[in-house]
């Protein structure tokens, strides 16, 4: 991890290192490795964090004993009557969204940031391109909630006054309730995603686009590969390995995503995610095992993509 | 051989074509916030904001209904001029107009046998005739959104008639003093930018400590240390919510701008140390090793060369960081919400529960949006810069 040994001339007592390190190192603990314990260990304990989380078991219905906030967690949004049934509500849960939300946003935005980085690249008014799309990541999630918001709007009466739904009455459809339309709200809100990620894949990957020799990219040209070999012959498997770590970043992101939704739809109409249930079943309806139960739950499904992350940074550190 | 210079540029239409869209399509959204937020409520939500350039509203509608018999100027019958307030007050609500236009006048029906407007139409009318006449004049554009929003207006007017006619709400004092209104933009702004400074400063000035010690210093740990700050990094928010806001219940931080400080600089280090101490360890190291050698101390070594030296680093993290704080709602939620609003959390207050009006929602989006884009567009290269190697904060 390119930790040099230190020239013999700056060596120094063994005590002043940790003037400079103690502030930084109490800061973390008691900000993060503490609670990050603290929370596995409620998810375990009940509503108020006083007893076992089997003690809030209720006599005649399942129970899964200390597990059982895991039990609320992974359950309590499936409708078990049917197996029709149990495929429905799964894909108005906050799992099923998730994984809607992973599918189409982190596909969107690398499709969308990886076209306009290649295809910026040959104009001359690259840079002002690449900030309108990168903008939207400078402005907050409620921001851009409510930019989206009046996108979306959806009147009652003749006058559209949301501009998606004025262009379909101009050609002559239907207007449509675009967050309250289950299925739909959750494309909708995603396409909010999209919108303000793009243009952070679009300068992690333009970035590896142009480390890409070009006298690579010549070569294949004057053999007679058409631009579309190059792009996918060339181009893509070289940038690969970067396209990756987008993709698994960008899964970090939507996992964690929680404001749109809340502004947007508050998790309402089926388009509840996770990171959003957590806020509610901690701040909402106090139950704190339960809302450590779905934090646990959230780092477990993080964590593949988190490893995946870190082992390519280290190797990258070590290739330095 | 090349070919000829046209041929290119006619093959290169579709490139700009696509490029240009997509740029049209990103930009269109915020466009429309803009807009909106400097038009008057009337014209908000009885037209899309793309109109607002256009023609005055109803002059189409009343062109092509009105306009043959009472002139294109409204005066052509003078037993009917339609541009005397008295008249059109008559008539200033829709139904009365339609209720007018179906009755006969004179004997005759009113619009002689022509096709009636639609409600739809006949209101564009109504708001045209009350525009000619002077009995509602609407202008194009106001500033009274923004001024009702930094207040905290709440009521069916401006603020600024409000207080004219001395009938503004009890909250209201009608001087500077309501931009520190608790329902205001103006206070929430005021609280994101106290929220914001230092926690902004606070992570930075303990990083570099840090930085300094994991890339000059040698001491038992370093490497394993440092490893487990980059795991840190990662750690979700969601992670340490609940035991810390159980924690700042005791203390009673909750509710202070002191909690927020602190959880944002706990939340900032471990990317803040990573960055600079990268920063730092790529400086020359001739560079530390002559300086010692000259008899400096490490703490003249690093007030007098570190710290100035990684100035790009502290401004992409500064960067970074203040965007991060200014456009956090999760945390402002959880330690600060109403007692304290910041931006984010007042205007999602007022999307979610409120059910403020567009004139206001936009007004008030647009003011939290200006800073951070003020912020992205001067020091672009640096932010790309520090959310690159953020790219995995947690």
């Amino acid at each position: 991890m390119a930790a040099q040994p230190v020239p013999q001339i700056m060596k120094q007592g063994r005590v002043i290192p940790w003037f400079y390190l103690a502030p930084a190192i109490l800061v973390m603990a008691f900000f993060i490795v503490y609670p990050m314990f603290n929370t596995i260990y409620l998810s375990f304990q009940n509503a108020d964090g006083t007893g076992s989380a089997a003690t809030s078991c209720i006599k005649g219905q399942p129970c899964w004993g200390i597990f059982e906030n895991y039990r609320y967690v992974l359950t309590a949004e499936l409708d078990f009557s049917s197996p029709g049934a149990i495929w429905n509500s799964f894909w108005v849960s906050s799992f099923g969204n998730n994984i809607k939300w992973i599918l189409f946003m982190v596909s969107g935005t690398v499709i969308f940031g990886l076209i306009f980085a290649v295809l910026a690249d040959r104009v001359r008014y690259e840079t002002v391109a690449k900030s309108i799309i990168f903008a939207p990541m400078a402005i907050s999630f409620v921001g851009a909630g409510v930019i989206w918001k009046f996108v979306y709007a959806y009147g009652t009466g003749g006058t559209q006054i949301g501009i998606l739904n004025a262009i379909l009455t101009a050609l002559g459809f239907q207007p449509v309730s675009w967050l309250t339309v289950p299925q739909v709200n959750t494309l909708a809100l995603i396409v909010v995603g999209v919108w303000i990620w793009t243009g952070f894949c679009m300068t992690i990957l333009a970035a590896a686009l142009k480390a890409v020799p070009v006298e690579m990219l010549e070569a294949s040209r004057v053999d007679g590969a058409n631009e579309w070999q190059v792009f996918f012959r060339i181009m893509v498997p070289t940038i690969a390995p970067t396209i990756t770590v987008v993709v698994t970043t960008m899964v970090i992101n939507v996992l964690k995503l929680f404001d749109i939704v809340y502004v947007m739809t508050g998790g309402n109409y089926g388009t509840d995610v996770i990171a959003l249930r957590m806020y509610r079943e901690m701040y909402t309806n106090f139950q704190t095992g339960r809302g450590t139960a779905v934090a646990v739950v959230l780092v477990i499904v993080i964590l593949p993509f988190v490893y995946m992350n870190i082992r390519r940074f280290l190797e990258q550190e070590a290739s330095r | 051989m090349n070919p000829p210079k046209l041929v290119v540029l006619i093959q290169r239409i579709p490139l700009h074509l696509v490029i240009i869209g997509l740029c049209l399509i990103w930009i269109i959204p915020t466009l429309g916030l803009l807009v909106t937020s400097f038009r008057p409520i009337q014209a908000i939500n009885t037209s899309g904001w793309w109109t607002a350039f256009g023609a005055t509203p109803g002059s189409r509608e009343y062109k092509q209904f009105c306009a043959a018999c009472h002139g294109n100027d409204g005066k052509a019958i003078p037993a009917a001029n339609l541009t005397d307030p008295k008249l059109v007050n008559q008539f200033s609500r829709s139904l009365q107009l339609l209720a007018a236009l179906r009755a006969d006048f004179n004997g005759q029906p009113h619009m002689q046998g022509k096709p009636l407007p639609n409600e739809n139409q006949t209101a564009q009318i109504a708001v045209y005739l009350k525009n000619i006449s002077g009995v509602e004049r609407i202008p194009r554009f106001t500033l009274s959104n923004y001024i009702d929003a930094l207040m905290g207006y709440r009521g069916t007017a401006t603020y600024q008639s409000d207080c004219a006619n001395h009938t503004q709400s009890s909250d209201l004092h009608c001087d500077l003093s309501d931009l520190l209104n608790p329902r205001g933009i103006g206070r929430a702004f005021i609280n994101s930018v106290i929220v914001t400074i230092p926690a902004t400063i606070l992570p930075i000035l303990f990083a570099a400590f840090a930085a300094y010690a994991f890339a000059w210093f040698d001491f038992k740990g370093r490497q394993v240390m440092f490893g487990i700050l980059v795991g840190l990094q990662v750690i979700p928010l969601q992670m340490t919510l609940v035991p810390i806001s159980r924690i700042y219940a005791q203390l009673g931080l909750n509710g202070t701008f002191l909690g927020v400080w602190l959880f944002h600089t706990g939340f900032g280090l471990p990317y803040a140390i990573y960055l600079m101490r990268n920063f730092l360890g790529s400086l020359p190291r001739d560079l530390f090793e002559s300086a010692y050698l000259d008899g400096a101390s490490h703490w003249t070594a690093f007030l007098r060369m570190a710290l100035p030296l990684s100035m790009p680093a502290v401004a992409a993290l500064g960067i970074f960081q203040f965007l991060w704080v200014w456009n956090d709602l999760l945390v402002a939620l959880v330690f600060l919400g109403g007692t304290t609003p910041v931006l984010t959390y007042q205007i999602s207050n007022m999307v979610t529960s409120l059910g403020a009006g567009w004139q206001l929602l936009t007004a008030s989006a647009f003011l939290s949006l200006i800073l951070p884009l003020i912020v992205f567009f001067a020091f672009q290269r640096y932010f790309v810069r520090g959310l690159l190697a953020g790219s995995v904060k947690g």
